[in-house]
């Protein structure tokens, strides 16, 4: 029982990560119908800004700060008018294509001109255990826990309770409405890009300090993002939220209790059922076609 | 196809048969590389280009194919006969994971066949028994037909070549037919195809089991080519590789996966001075194309030739669209 609840906060502390990740990928494709296949990759890459400001001599409060406003600066304004601008009138298929080569440029570009090895990073609390109910926590994991629950709490509240918000919902639900109503919507997009590195360099804050910051991190974490979104619901905040906690919560029990060996193929096979018989996510709804 | 399309064709022929003669045997590896992945590249085209859907679960099937290839040979089973499981295998097993393309939109397709490639990729790398795990399959021997061995380098390069032009034959003879102007139809307007009597449930599976079934022909001479194998080649990466190449190619064009195959072969090699940054001017050039021509390479062409030509082409450009 001891072990279970230590790998159920573990897991929650995993799974709120996935769902800041998750949640947004959600959030560009609700706005802009953009398959980020390079999501992961931009979790990597804030660490690395972080370690690039604390090497020039920067506090890790300090380089936190930094690499949030470097990552909306490249992952948010220049995704947005450099990559995505200019493929939009394409179709999807073009823009998924260069996000996927955008993963492969992030990626060769920390590894040739930062390191290809592990990098050690800051943790943000003192690592310490807490006994509850002889269940050993450790602090890291609360800490992780608290930042993401303040930023998905934050960011619903940013949603649904500001004018901005709903002017952003309404973008998501029907652009040419939204305009109609005079809601500036590729002001609205941009910001829904802004959020999205926001929430990227966050995860990549908290989830560093677990996996070390290494290039190759942005391959499970995209995986885990992607399905995160689809188990909940592609086109909801809270069903990526929810997708991203039950794969957390499913990833460390299953590391315990099935095999190590087939730990990855879990989500994987959830993944398939969730799409075969419930194709818009646990808490989606059905989108509208259009002919 | 224009004069231009039809000289250009001869003059690769020509090149293709031509060129391999005057390699050293890494050269000839690399062509015969290119041939084996064109292959791939057509199934997936037929896929991608022509009925619409996202596949990423070719590289999986060129390592389901190249597998059961090895195995099979191992026990003694003909090569012939190895060649033909492994297409029927991957045909089976496309015509099954073709299902959720019925269900769901293409871009779940897309994480569908995700998923099943790493899935893929996991049983390769832990069901030890049969696929040797993390060693792999080694000593793996090319085929002999009729007393022709294909064990030296340019031999085995002649027989991947003559599968090719094989297979190329019969897909476009395929594409010709009915058959394919269905797939065309479901790729342009899938409802006005299924009001018009085309049955896009049976195509749209057709494609993409037709398009995994070359997957699996294409691992059968992978695995003779490297006689070595391990679940690391068809990872995540192989199927993206693979979709690259039908992108930068032109998918949608019957010569793009050609063109591709050989861009993603051979520009590494020519790369090589750039020592480690190829894979960065790689991925920056795959941007670019798809900004300024999400075409690929022969859509580029095309449009070069249009400009050169400088007069109304209306038809020509319905064809292409």
């Amino acid at each position: 029982m001891a072990s279970f609840i230590q790998l159920l906060v573990s897991g929650l502390a995993t799974g709120a990560i996935y769902a800041l990740i998750a949640v947004g990928f959600t959030l560009l494709w609700q706005t802009s119908q953009t398959i980020n296949f390079a999501q992961g990759e931009f979790v990597m890459l804030p660490a690395f800004f972080v370690l690039g400001a604390m090497s020039i001599g920067a506090p890790f409060w300090l380089a936190c700060i930094i690499a949030i406003g470097l990552s909306v600066l490249t992952l948010g304004v220049v995704f947005k008018f450099a990559v995505v601008d200019p493929m939009l009138k394409h179709g999807v298929l073009p823009l998924v294509i260069s996000t996927i080569a955008l993963a492969v440029f992030l990626k060769e570009a920390v590894k040739d001109f930062y390191s290809s090895q592990a990098q050690p990073f800051p943790t943000l609390v003192p690592a310490n255990d807490i006994h509850v109910l002889d269940a050993v926590v450790s602090t890291q994991s609360l800490a992780v826990l608290a930042v993401a629950i303040v930023t998905v709490v934050g960011l619903n509240l940013l949603l649904q309770k500001t004018r901005l918000g709903r002017s952003m919902q309404a973008t998501a639900q029907n652009p040419t409405l939204a305009r109609i109503l005079g809601i500036p919507v590729r002001r609205m997009v941009l910001y829904t890009f802004l959020i999205n590195a926001v929430l990227v360099a966050i995860a990549s804050i908290l989830i560093s300090p677990i996996y070390l910051a290494k290039f190759t991190n942005g391959e499970t974490l995209g995986l885990a993002a992607f399905i995160a979104a689809i188990i909940g619901g592609f086109n909801q905040v809270r069903g990526a939220v929810l997708g991203g906690v039950i794969l957390g919560i499913l990833d460390n029990l299953s590391a315990a209790y099935v095999s190590a060996q087939y730990r990855a193929a879990i989500p994987l096979l959830i993944l398939i059922v969730v799409i075969l018989a419930r194709p818009q996510g646990l808490l989606g709804r059905v989108e509208e076609r259009t002919v | 196809m224009s004069r231009v399309g039809v000289a250009a064709l001869l003059l690769a022929a020509a090149l293709a048969v031509i060129v391999p003669f005057f390699l050293k045997p890494f050269g000839i590896y690399l062509l015969s590389m290119w041939a084996v992945l064109t292959i791939a590249a057509i199934g997936l085209n037929l896929t991608l280009g022509y009925a619409g859907q996202i596949s990423l679960a070719q590289g999986a099937f060129i390592g389901i194919g190249a597998y059961t290839t090895a195995l099979l040979m191992q026990i003694g089973v003909p090569y012939a006969l190895a060649f033909a499981a492994a297409g029927t295998l991957c045909f089976a097993i496309g015509w099954i994971l073709g299902y959720p393309a019925l269900r769901v939109q293409h871009h779940y397709l897309a994480f569908v066949t995700l998923a099943f490639t790493t899935l893929v990729f996991l049983f390769l790398r832990n069901e030890e028994w049969l696929t040797g795990g993390i060693y792999g399959i080694s000593g793996i021997k090319r085929p002999v037909f009729f007393g022709w061995s294909t064990a030296k380098p340019l031999d085995f390069y002649f027989f991947c070549l003559a599968v090719l032009v094989a297979l190329s034959l019969a897909t476009w003879w395929m594409l010709r037919s009915p058959w394919g102007r269905a797939f065309v139809a479901l790729r342009e307007n899938p409802i006005r195809a299924l009001s018009l009597g085309v049955d896009t449930r049976r195509y749209t599976l057709m494609a993409f089991a037709i398009g995994s079934s070359l997957g699996g022909l294409s691992g059968a001479l992978f695995a003779p080519l490297v006689q070595f194998l391990e679940p690391a080649s068809f990872g995540l990466n192989r199927s993206f590789d693979l979709l690259l190449m039908v992108i930068v190619g032109g998918s949608g064009y019957f010569f793009g996966p050609f063109v591709g195959a050989l861009i993603s072969v051979l520009l590494p090699e020519w790369m090589r001075i750039t020592e480690g940054y190829y894979l960065i001017i790689y991925a920056l050039l795959v941007m670019l194309l798809m900004m300024f021509c999400p075409s690929g390479v022969i859509g580029l062409f095309e449009r070069i030739q249009r400009m050169m030509r400088r007069r109304p082409s209306g038809l020509a450009e319905v064809q292409t669209s």
